[in-house]
């Protein structure tokens, strides 16, 4: 129970926007280029159903100028549960670097709530036995190039949702 | 517009208590935990470590979860990340280009 919750992360953010909206950009590859490590992300909206990320053409390009190649699915799991657009439970394998590929399959929810004028999105991630990619999503490698985290990447999710950019444009 | 005016209203105000702040490093050190927990760490009574909870809480910086019959509060970085990219980088660039300008302004008098 208590190594669980030392594993587990949650994320909140409150977005100008409509649930149906939040919903679209998470599991949209054409919205989930234009925020964040621009992954193209592909849902298959059922329990049991696939879900993969594959990297956006810049950075692959980007990752490649850096000397690194990248695999053709940057990120692999199982849809658990999909709930439009309320509730999608997946689970979420990194394979862009082996040390992470190597570790066990995590787990992402997201739930969005409508509140007044705005709606609640929280992210929890249960990340039971995979250091490597805890620390990842956390952003604690943000200064050597690996973005953000969860954290950096709902932000974004924010603002282009609110303002239709994000903050490299 | 407002709204986002009073998003950051209750950031900086939940900030604004060593208390608070306090509570935040603990789950910044271990996230995860419970009412009992983090009063423990705390000279204050229950019903006072509640009520800070409940200003984080409101403000975002604090997500509670039900584990059973547990209530587990866990650090929720994204209010602060705002914050920063809204407040703190802005003015990180103007002293860029003060120094910027300094500079040039400098080196037109010698």
């Amino acid at each position: 129970m208590s190594t669980s919750t030392e594993t587990t992360q949650v994320y909140r953010v409150y977005i100008k926007a409509s649930a149906q909206a939040i919903w679209d950009a998470i599991t949209k590859p054409e919205w989930t280029e234009r925020y964040g490590y621009t992954g193209l992300v592909d849902y298959d909206l059922r329990p049991g159903g696939a879900y993969q990320v594959t990297a956006s053409e810049p950075f692959r390009k980007e990752s490649e100028a850096r000397g690194y190649e990248l695999p053709d699915v940057i990120i692999d799991g199982e849809v658990v549960e999909a709930d439009p657009p309320r509730k999608l439970v997946h689970t979420f394998r990194m394979l862009m670097d082996p040390g992470m590929a190597a570790e066990p399959f995590t787990r992402i929810t997201y739930e969005i709530k409508e509140l007044d004028h705005m709606c609640s999105l929280t992210l929890t991630h249960e990340l039971e036995g995979a250091p490597k990619l805890a620390s990842l999503v956390r952003g604690d490698q943000e200064e050597y190039g690996a973005g953000g985290g969860h954290a950096w990447v709902l932000s974004e999710l924010k603002t282009l949702l609110e303002t239709g950019k994000v903050f490299a444009d | 517009m407002l709204g986002c005016v009073d998003d950051d209203d209750r950031v900086f105000k939940a900030l604004a208590d060593s208390t608070r702040r306090f509570l935040l490093d603990l789950l910044f050190g271990r996230d995860g935990r419970t009412l009992t927990e983090l009063e423990s760490e705390l000279e204050m009574t229950r019903f006072g470590a509640m009520k800070h909870l409940r200003v984080l809480e409101a403000a975002g910086l604090v997500v509670t979860r039900r584990s059973g019959r547990e209530k587990l509060h866990f650090l929720n970085p994204v209010p602060i990340l705002l914050i920063h990219d809204r407040w703190i980088d802005k003015y990180k660039e103007r002293q860029v280009s003060a120094l910027a300008e300094l500079k040039t302004l400098l080196e037109e008098k010698t």
